[in-house]
């Protein structure tokens, strides 16, 4: 039997009011279009996957979006995970209800009986822990919720083992300092916490191209994600909804080890 | 008539969406008895086994199924629902259905296989077929599926065996046992290869 497993490559679709945006580093949000219709055409590009998030819904203390989960989701023949404002058991059940595969939890993760209740009720692979990393005084990287405004810790590794310790199957792990840059991702980051953790670790910030993603991946992360690579093309960033080719894709996979290609 | 058992443990949509641009009657059932007049059932699933029974027995939709299942009607499990017709799991402490002979354990990886492999087991696998049965006959070579599970079922008879597919080792991503039938992956969530596989079940007169 032969390993022949390609690494997830995942859309990042930020929500803002009615429509998408992509800024950088958090800031300068762009247009980029309707979400269902985005959904459409990544269903056709026969997407791995797709993270939708509401940036502004835990800064403007409001609950999820439920209604624009559930229409994102019934167009979606793709899995999907969903985030912004997700703080209740209650939240994960109505996301999951409308159709979502996992919920995506950033600010909700400094809560830890939360996320332990939510692995406990709805299995960890449902129960992903979006990690916003910024860099402050002297580069030192932090943790942040709350759209990067509220530092919660001062070390990644650490944050990323505490929310594997409390359930969570895997962990978004974005860097603000790269978001919109399409420069590559923060390889440093994003080595340390996938040696840390033994549960699978996205990364995110920064891809502009195909070997980002392979760097990335190289690095440790078991599955790439991208916003501004997905939406913009060009140096003039026109908004152009992309997604790799299929021999970009398999050009991803990993090569077999004998070790695990043996019996 | 196809009927979706809603017990509350997600994933109704995008089923009902799959087998509706399909063109085939389907309901979401959220009453047992939405399923007296249906041809075919789909018992759909995510999340911990002990939440699945419960919530199984709390909506009172086991006899219903039994009732279906009794007719000779086909009766599909995904995800958690195939892992609900196993005896046990090794996730919970409630009983399963016992629907075919099976459990439902932990990955087995060795330490090779733990060093490169994650669980839960989340992404996208080929399948290698080995009784394609009415779901996966005509399944193109490039297919894929879609997988999140934590948990794989063993089935004590080979011969249940519809399709596997590896995560360190072989598991059974798919088995029929009569018209019963289950699916580890999520059929609803792989592309042109679910409307493929929920079509051809939508179909299926056994």
């Amino acid at each position: 039997m032969t390993l022949r497993r390609r690494p997830r490559v995942i859309p990042v679709l930020l929500v803002r009011g009615e429509g998408l945006v992509k800024g950088r580093g958090f800031a300068e949000p762009q247009y980029v279009g309707d979400p269902v219709n985005a959904i459409r055409i990544f269903n056709e590009k026969e997407v791995d996957e797709i993270i939708v998030l509401d940036i502004l819904a835990s800064s403007e203390n409001r609950p999820p979006r439920f209604e624009l989960a559930r229409d994102v989701a019934s167009e979606c023949f793709m899995p999907i995970c969903f985030g912004g404002g997700v703080a209740t058991i209650e939240h994960m059940d109505r996301l999951f209800a409308a159709g979502v595969e996992k919920v995506s939890i950033n600010t909700g993760s400094t809560d830890a009986a939360l996320i332990q209740a939510a692995s406990a009720r709805f299995g960890s692979q449902s129960v992903v822990a979006a990690m916003d990393v910024r860099s402050g005084w002297f580069g030192r990287r932090k943790v942040v919720v709350k759209r990067g405004t509220r530092a919660v810790h001062d070390d990644p590794v650490a944050w990323a083992k505490r929310m594997r310790d409390l359930g969570a199957g895997e962990i978004l792990l974005q860097s603000i300092d790269r978001d919109g840059a399409m420069a590559g991702y923060d390889l440093e980051l994003v080595q340390s916490v996938a040696a840390a953790v033994d549960i699978p670790v996205i990364a995110l910030g920064g891809a502009g191209s195909v070997a980002d993603l392979r760097n990335g991946l190289t690095a440790g992360a078991a599955a790439v994600a991208a916003g501004s690579m997905f939406v913009f093309h060009g140096r003039h960033r026109a908004v152009l909804i992309t997604y790799p080719t299929a021999a970009e894709l398999d050009s991803l996979i990993p090569v077999p080890t004998p070790t695990l290609d043996g019996n | 008539m196809i009927a979706i058992v809603d017990a509350g443990l997600g994933n109704i949509a995008a089923i009902a969406t799959m087998l509706r641009r399909l063109g085939h009657p389907t309901r979401v059932a959220a009453d047992p008895a939405q399923l007296d007049d249906a041809s075919h059932a789909i018992l759909p699933g995510v999340g911990a086994f002990d939440h699945g029974r419960a919530s199984l027995d709390r909506t009172g939709f086991v006899p219903a199924l039994e009732a279906l299942r009794d007719r000779g009607q086909p009766v599909l499990g995904i995800c958690l629902g195939m892992q609900l017709l196993t005896r046990r799991s090794d996730e919970g402490r409630l009983p399963g259905l016992g629907w075919i002979a099976g459990e439902t354990l932990s990955f087995a990886l060795d330490d090779a296989a733990r060093r490169r492999l994650r669980i839960p087991h989340m992404g996208w696998n080929s399948l290698e077929v080995r009784a394609p049965g009415p779901l996966l006959t005509d399944l193109p070579a490039e297919h894929r599926f879609y997988f999140v599970h934590s948990y794989r079922v063993h089935c004590d008879d080979p011969a249940d065996i519809a399709a596997t597919a590896w995560h360190g080792h072989d598991f059974v991503a798919s088995f029929r046992r009569g018209n019963v039938l289950g699916t580890q992956f999520h059929p609803e969530k792989s592309h042109r290869f679910g409307l493929h596989l929920l079509d051809r079940f939508a179909r299926w007169r056994p």
